[in-house]
């Protein structure tokens, strides 16, 4: 598969020239490829809100590229917006973005920015609305009589509608209850496997990474500190928990057990895998 | 972008002007604004400039941020200038078409423009120096005297003291909201003036939304602390003149009357 986006050597600093100058982000190189699920993990303040918006050119880098389908996105800087409309980021709580009189009309926004108009915008419209689980009467209220549940649904289809090819997330199902934290991630894994989309997920929850993504990178004080399948990178758990972050709760079951003295691969990071494994143990008659 | 804008922001120290007491520092800034309207003589001028630049001294905030702060009023400076320059009457010394300056025009724009710089860093010096907190503590002790007229003190100073604490997150969730929006395609930069104004409205609507929620958190937060505004509330920090402060209020009158003296005599 392809590279969809392509992150060189990128460094972004604040405040640049007055006592407060850091790094938000330190010479990042990675890439992401088409159709892929990648979850990006890290401290508070450890660079991910400052990379993300990068991605679809919202801040500037201060060294370094960022190529979207080989193309330095900031080649054009008048034609930022097109890489907007390609690369969507749904900022952390979003449902304070929303504006408009009704859940239609606020969908509408970006594809109206977009330049789309008459059955093309309903359908976009539509298609998002229905993506992320909203009836069709909840259109024509208005967002602010809608839970937070719900106008963080509508505030996720204002982007999806927009049709990017690679979707960012900041931390989306943060404030929700468990029912909504799986209903609004089952939307994310729709739009991932229905639509062939890209996806970046950024969250604190490593259960939610764990279910979730195919690739896993984290971020410590600005740099990568690993890169790798959820296998590779929960492998490492004291490396992860040394660094402040945290392991799925199945993965810290497997490693207790293992610190007991039972022969358990501690990469485990579903359900389904430590009951295989547990059960496999016990055909070979290990004591439990 | 936003974050630049310098509003009267605070630059925490440790120096004689930051340990002054905030009532002090108010009376000495009132005291400087009448010198500096009673001024009249370039010399006068000149005392003044050099009271506010030993002060700056003191207080080690750095004579750049003090300029920057002049930046949004340039178009105001410019104003009063021009307006001085060409609308003076007295004997004229260029003349073009309609436009003709004088020397008074001269010497008064000079002064006009001197004496709005010296105001607003001076100004700038009290906010450089002093937290808004304690700013509006010193203002409220100021002003206790007004209770007796039902002048209600201490809301006012309390909407004060919250007005500024709000104007940092309000500028962090104005540019938080812009980015969403513009993650989202929104166009701040390009169309004329009626398209940019209509442009501000998904940026004003979450904003005020926001505004109002907090304000309603807020005040039901001061509630579950038992607030019920001034009446028998006692401070945690209770200000006291010191030695230091007589010095300066002593000074700050001294120097007064020397620029008041000197604005007198034609120079």
């Amino acid at each position: 598969m392809k590279d969809i986006l392509q992150i060189e050597h990128l460094t972004h600093t604040y405040g640049a020239g007055t006592p407060f100058q850091r790094n938000a982000v330190e010479d990042l190189s990675f890439t992401v490829k088409e159709g892929e699920f990648l979850g990006i993990i890290g401290h508070t303040g450890s660079g991910k809100s400052t990379l993300i918006q990068h991605l679809n050119g919202l801040l500037k880098p201060t060294a370094g590229r960022i190529l979207l389908d080989g193309k330095d996105i900031w080649a054009e800087p008048k034609k930022i917006r097109d890489v907007r409309f390609r690369v969507g980021l749904v900022f952390q709580y979003p449902e304070y973005q929303l504006f408009e009189e009704t859940v239609y009309k606020d969908i509408a926004f970006g594809p109206i920015n977009q330049g789309k108009t008459g059955e093309e915008l309903d359908r976009c419209v539509r298609t998002a609305a229905k993506l992320v689980g909203l009836k069709s009467e909840a259109l024509d209220k208005s967002p602010f009589e809608l839970s937070g549940g719900q106008k963080r649904r509508v505030a996720l289809a204002g982007v999806i509608a927009m049709e990017p090819e690679v979707l960012i997330l900041d931390e989306p199902t943060a404030g929700l209850d468990p029912a909504g934290r799986e209903n609004l991630m089952a939307n994310i894994r729709d739009f991932h496997r229905n639509r062939g989309g890209t996806v970046i997920l950024v969250s604190h929850s490593m259960d939610e990474i764990a279910q979730n993504v195919d690739r896993i990178l984290v971020l410590k004080s600005a740099h990568i500190l690993m890169d790798g399948a959820p296998r590779q990178v929960f492998a490492r758990g004291q490396e992860l928990i040394a660094a402040g972050l945290d392991v799925p709760q199945v993965t810290r079951v497997a490693m207790a057990l293992r610190d007991r003295g039972l022969p358990i691969d501690p990469a485990v990071y579903t359900v389904e895998e430590l009951k295989r494994a547990l059960l496999n143990l016990r055909k070979e008659g290990a004591a439990c | 972008m936003l974050k630049d804008i310098t509003l009267g922001q605070y630059f925490p120290g440790n120096t004689p002007a930051h340990k002054l007491d905030p009532r002090t520092k108010i009376l000495l800034v009132v005291i400087y604004i009448v010198a500096l309207f009673c001024a009249k003589s370039f010399l006068s001028y000149g005392l003044v400039a050099l009271t506010l630049f030993a002060c700056v001294r003191v207080s080690k905030v750095g004579l750049k941020a003090l300029v920057r702060g002049l930046k949004p009023v340039v178009i105001i400076i410019l104003f009063t200038a021009v307006l001085n320059l060409f609308f003076t009457p007295g004997q004229v010394l260029f003349q073009l078409g309609f436009l003709k300056i004088t020397d008074a025009g001269v010497s008064n724009a000079l002064r006009m423009v001197l004496r709005i710089m010296l105001l607003i860093m001076g100004t700038f010096l009290l906010t450089y120096t002093t937290s808004p907190i304690s700013l509006t503590d010193g203002l409220e002790r100021l002003l206790n005297g007004l209770k007796n007229f039902h002048v209600p003190v201490h809301e006012l100073a309390m909407m004060m003291s919250i007005a500024l604490r709000f104007i940092p997150t309000l500028i962090e969730e104005t540019d938080k909201i812009m980015s969403a929006q513009k993650a989202r395609g929104a166009d701040f930069e390009s169309g004329n003036l009626f398209e940019k104004a209509k442009a501000l409205i998904p940026i004003l609507v979450p904003l005020f939304i926001s505004a109002f929620r907090r304000a309603d958190e807020l005040a039901t937060a001061m509630e579950c602390r038992c607030y019920h505004g001034g009446e028998g509330r006692t401070k945690l920090h209770v200000l006291r003149y010191e030695r230091r402060d007589y010095a300066a209020l002593i000074s700050g009158v001294v120097i007064a009357a020397a620029v008041i003296t000197l604005g007198r005599l034609e120079l």
